[in-house]
Order: C-alpha cells, then structure tokens, then sequence
C-alpha cells in the first residue's frame, strides 16, 4: 500500500508553534520531517534532502514561500515536487499567485490531521505516477537510442557521402517515418531512395528496416529498380498493418548512359533540375505507395528520363511543403517552385531552400522533419570508387563447372536472370573482387541479346531524347506482347594455373535475325549503338570477344588473375 | 471557569493537540505564547510605521498561529486587522491592536493556569 510508506517531507514556515505542530502532525503519520524557518532555508534544504512533498508558509521573511516555490520547481525541472502552500490566504489575488508560483494545493490553518493525511496521500500517489511516466519517457529514449543503433546497422549511410549527392536528414528521422538510402550498384551505377512511412515511431522503424535490408542487399546483387521495388513492395505489405505504408521515391543513375530511371509512389513531385536551360521539370507520382498493394497488383511506372551532366535531382518527403510558419500557414507547393525560379546556382540550391523554409517557419513551431536529398548527374570518374578489393584472399570455390540456361519468351517477359547469374559466377571466390565488372558485361550482353536480338529494336533511336522515350516505350510493348524467343546463355569455368586462376566462357545465342557483325567490327567508332558503349570494356576485360553464326551468337572469354583491377576506370571506358 | 475557558479556546482543539504533540504540549503552548508577544510587536511597529501591507502580513500571520492554537476569539480579532490592512483602512487598527493585546492576556493566562500548571 503507497499509503503506507514513510516520505521525507519539507516544513517551511517562519512561525515557532506553527511549525512545531505540523511537524507533529507529519510525524504522526509516519513520515520524515525537515524542516526550514524561511524561504531561502527551504530552497537549500530541499536541495540538500530532495522530499517528496513540500509544505510550505506563503508569508515569510528572506525569500516569501512564493519566490521559494517558483525556484524550487525550476530546480526540480521535470520531476514532480508537489507543494502545498500553508495559509489561510483569502483574497482570489494571492491565491491565484500562489498557484502561480507552482503550487499544487493549500492547506489552511487551523491545521486538520485527517485533510493532511489525505492531502499526503493523494499527492504522493500523484508524484509516484510523475515518476512512471518519467521513467517510461526515460525508458522510451533508451530503446529509441538502441533501435536507431540497430536500424543504423541496418540502414548505414550507403553511399549518401558521395560528392553528387546533397542530404538533410534528422538523425533520428526513422521515428518519423522518413528514410533516406543511396547505394552503388555493381555496374557503377547509384540507387538513391527516399521513403515516408505513415505514422510515427516505433512502427515506422519497424517498417524501415527490412526495407533498407531488402534495399543494400537487392543492389549489391545487381537487381533492377522495378525488381528492388516490387521486392520491398511484397515485404511491407505482408509486415504492415493495413493503415501504415511507405510513400517514396526511387531513382537509378545511370552515369555512363546518362540516364535516370525514376518511380514517384505517394510522395509530393520531384524537380528535375536542368541544368543547361536553368529551368525544372516535374516528375508527378504515378505509382502507388509501397505496402499498399499485393504482389499481383503492384505496378510500379518507371519512367526513363534522359540527363545531362550537373543536371540535378531534388527529392523531398512532404516535410517541405508542409512546414508551417507561426499563423498555421504552409510553406506549399509553390513556394518551393518559385524557389527554383530565383536564378540561383545549382550548386547553392540545396541550402537555399533549407534557409527558406527555415525562415518560413522562423517562430513557428520547429520541426525536424526536413528530409531533402539532391543527386547530380556526373562523370562517373568523378566519383569515389567504392567498391572494396580484397587481395591476398585464399582462392577457392567451384573452378571447373558449365551451366546452359536457356529463357524462353514467357521467362523473359517476366524475370531478369542477372542476379541470378551473376552469384553463380561469384562463386568462383577469384572473381568477386570483379563483379561490377563482370555485371556490366553480362548485362551489355544480356540487353544486347534481348532488346536488339529478341525485340528486334533498333539502337539508332537512342540517340535522340525523343527517341529515347520512343525506344523505352517500344522495349516495354515489345517484351509485354513477346510469345517466341529466346535467349541461350552458356556459362564455364575451368582452372588455370593450379587452381591459381581461372577461365570464364561466356556465351549468348538468341533467337534473332543476327546483325553483320564484320561491318561493325571495321567500323567500330561509328558504331554508338550496338555494343557501342559496351565494345571498349569488353576489350579490356575480356581476352577473346567474338561473334558466331549470323551475328546471333557473342562469346566472351575472361581470363583472371589478370583482369584488369581498377572497376572505375573499366567504367570510364564505357564512352 | 470552565465558562469563560470554552469562550475563548476552542477546548476540543486543545485536547487533540495534546494527544498529538503528547510529552511536547507545554512547549507548543510556550512556544505560541513566546511568538505572540513577537507577532503582538510587529503588529504594533506596522500600525506605528502607518504600512496598511505589513499590518496585514503580521495580522495575518497571528491569525494563523491562533487558529491553530484554538484561540478563536483571537483569530477572528486578528481577521478583522488583516481585512483593515488589506483595505487600506488603519483608521480603526489602533483600537483593533489594542483589543488584540487584551484578548492575548486573557488567552495567555487561561493557558497557563489551565494547560502549563
């Protein structure tokens, strides 16, 4: 029973008998009395004894109870210190300033036992539960502390450090509900992710991390954006509870083609900033947000939108726009567009619009959750080269194995075998330290094979931005309508050198007309379609590249330890 | 006796302040009676200085203590101080002082021959 238990309390009152009573009083009941004859006196007893519960004489010389109730609270800060005022005060004026200097009751004079009693009771229950919920928000900071550490783990900061990319992220954004991720991709490529969880708190967090899992892991392994997508998709709505989902945002540079794939689900439009004309597009939302919809249903539009070097990407959650100033006002959509009309500099843009709406909210309620990310279009030389050699690693794995898998029509409608592929051949341990590279050259000739041997599309089209969206739109049509075809590839390895390196074969054979490759081949810098970006690499990493038959059948042989070892530089080969 | 003891103290608050401050009733009643004479000479210097805000403060700092001691007659008199110091009004507080130190004396020694022998 709490009304039991034995509390120290603080009598202040500069009056003898007084004092002396309600100190008999007290004691009666079974508490701990110290005791103050002024003001000053009790505000360093309390310091001194810290009591659960105060008792205290308005009216006293150096210090009234007034002034030492207001310093008392202030030291106390966020814990409870209940403190009644002892007078028979009984003008409303000096009782109001008694509540007003914080304190919680009064107690008149004569003193009655069983109303103090009572009094004792009641606000020592009510100190207890000021406690709990001290404790619970204690408690709360902690878990939140080891869940960010957890989800930090989870959700390092990838490659958002990159020189082409701008963030503004709160550190502990993940309770509410924003995310922001940015990897390399094995081909040299980046995703960058931005995601705004309904809710807040724990379920937020909770939802993001196996996004981020699913996120680092899918990139590293080289799978598409509409792949990672539908993979996070599936995920979240099987995990989340029906009135909580992701509204985000994904983009995949592509610095070598200098294209971005970009999906917009549920969050405000992203600006495109371009940066030749110093003007902006809009890329509207056109999806669904993530754990909304079931695997089936979920149809993720991706659009491909050709960039330009320093063209710059701006993603933001709804954060921005709706930051509110003090009169409740958003900060909107237009506000943000005019900011890209100022003839400001990209390169001040980022931090131009943090300041606005900083000063849009100055006085306002502030609120920490601005998440804003900019990604450039660069020269992929310009980039820090991120991926880790291992050297002196012990060799091993399967070296002597062939594989022959051949994807007929409905397999390619469907399924994109790279990553797949790409962990068969790094098992073979003296190629990992290789996969961008040899990503890159499976998917050169992947694509090869299916948009110009399968879908019969002509790569000319590409060079034009009109065209390029005409080349996507006809790809997609092509491949949705596809009934016959197929793509053969043949994969082997043997070992060389006692087991010391190793020989890939590569092979692709698929079902198309062919092309004459002898053409190509003496006019190899005309050519800037077929293997026009991918020819270079291929001579660099590959010791033998040639085609069979009609031009329908590429082989590739790579030969290691001997492949060429910077991944940044095969990559800047590319043009 | 009895009569005149009841007029003036409240005889059910003396006995409960004797069962709670038991071996320490007669210093209670000491007590009050060494800070009355004090709080009597406050009052006093207030009236004297013509400062209706201390007038009030010390009037009702008596008041209290009489209350608590079950001096009734006392408490009210002192009521009637603190209501004239908060008013503003001294004009009557010389007189109210005056009865005040005679209900005291009368206080004081019903206490002594009642509660102190």
């Amino acid at each position: 029973m709490t009304e039991q238990k034995s509390l120290k309390i603080l009598i202040a009152d500069d009056n003898d008998s007084d004092r002396m009573l309600l100190s008999a009083i007290v004691k009666k009941e079974g508490h701990e009395v110290i005791e103050a004859i002024n003001g000053a006196e009790a505000v360093s007893q309390y310091v001194k004894h810290s009591p659960s519960l105060i008792l205290l004489d308005a009216l006293m010389p150096i210090k009234d109870g007034f002034e030492a109730a207001q310093e008392i609270k202030q030291i106390a800060g966020n814990q409870f210190i209940p403190i009644i005022f002892l007078t028979s005060l009984q003008d409303a004026k000096s009782l109001a300033r008694c509540l007003d200097s914080g304190g919680d009751d009064f107690l008149s004079k004569p003193y009655n036992r069983s109303i103090l009693k009572a009094k004792i009771n009641a606000f020592y229950r009510m100190r207890m539960m000021n406690q709990m919920i001290q404790e619970h928000a204690q408690q709360m900071v902690v878990e939140q502390k080891v869940a960010k550490k957890i989800f930090d783990n989870v959700a390092h900061l990838g490659c958002l450090d990159s020189d082409n990319i701008q963030y503004s992220l709160s550190p502990l954004s993940v309770f509410n509900g924003d995310i922001v991720l940015a990897e390399r991709k094995p081909d040299g490529g980046m995703y960058i992710f931005i995601g705004d969880f309904t809710g807040h708190g724990l379920p937020a967090a909770i939802g993001a991390m196996p996004l981020a899992e699913i996120f680092y892991g899918m990139t590293k392994k080289g799978f598409s954006i509409h792949e990672i997508l539908t993979e996070i998709n599936t995920k979240l709505t099987r995990i989340l509870p029906v009135q909580f989902f992701c509204c985000a945002a994904m983009v995949d540079l592509d610095f070598v083609e200098k294209t971005a794939r970009i999906f917009v689900g549920g969050l405000p439009a992203l600006y495109l900033w371009r940066e030749k004309s110093k003007t902006f597009d809009k890329i509207d939302s056109s999806s669904v947000p993530l754990g909304v919809m079931s695997r089936e249903n979920f149809k993720p539009d991706i659009q491909d939108i050709p960039m330009y070097d320093n063209d710059r990407i701006f993603l933001w959650s709804d954060g921005i726009i709706e930051s509110r100033a003090k009169d409740g006002e958003m900060f909107g959509e237009e506000r943000l567009e005019n900011l890209f009309n100022q003839g400001k500099h990209q390169d001040e843009l980022f931090n131009f619009i943090l300041d606005n709406v900083d000063q849009f909210m100055l006085g306002g309620e502030r609120d920490d959750d601005i998440t804003l990310v900019s990604a450039q279009m660069v020269d992929i030389e310009s980039l820090s080269d991120d991926v880790v050699v291992e050297k002196n690693k012990e060799l091993g794995g399967p070296l002597e194995w062939s594989l022959h898998y051949e994807l007929q029509s409905q397999s390619l409608r469907v399924f994109n075998p790279l990553p797949l592929v790409l962990q068969i051949v790094t098992e073979v341990d003296g190629l990992k330290n290789f996969s961008g590279q040899l990503y890159t050259l499976l998917a050169e000739l992947y694509s090869n094979a299916l948009e110009h041997g399968v879908l019969g599309l002509d790569s000319n089209l590409k060079t034009s931005g009109e065209g390029f969206a005409k080349y996507y739109s006809l790809r997609k049509e092509r491949l949705d309508s596809l009934t016959t075809g197929f793509i053969r590839v043949i994969l082997s390895h043997e070992p060389l050198n006692d087991g010391k390196g190793g020989r890939l074969r590569i092979s692709f054979e698929d079902s198309g007309p062919g092309f004459n490759f002898q053409k190509m081949l003496k006019n190899e810098h005309k050519i800037d379609g077929y293997c026009g970006r991918g020819l270079p690499l291929i001579r660099t990493i590959c010791e033998e590249f040639y085609y069979e038959g009609v031009g329908n059948k590429v082989n590739a042989v790579v030969v290691w330890p001997n492949i060429v070892e910077n991944p940044k530089k095969m990559a800047g080969n590319y043009e | 006796m009895s009569e005149e003891l009841s007029a003036h103290l409240d005889l059910d608050a003396l006995e409960m302040l004797k069962e709670i401050m038991e071996d320490e009733f007669s210093l209670l009643i000491n007590t009050f009676l060494n800070d009355a004479v004090e709080r009597i000479e406050q009052i006093n210097a207030a009236i004297n200085a013509k400062n209706s805000e201390d007038i009030r403060r010390a009037a009702h700092s008596f008041k209290g203590s009489s209350a608590n001691i079950g001096a009734h007659v006392l408490q009210g008199l002192c009521l009637v101080l603190e209501d004239a110091g908060h008013n503003g009004d001294t004009s009557l507080a010389p007189e109210m002082a005056k009865r005040i130190e005679q209900e005291f004396k009368i206080i004081s020694q019903l206490l002594k021959s009642n509660y102190l022998a």
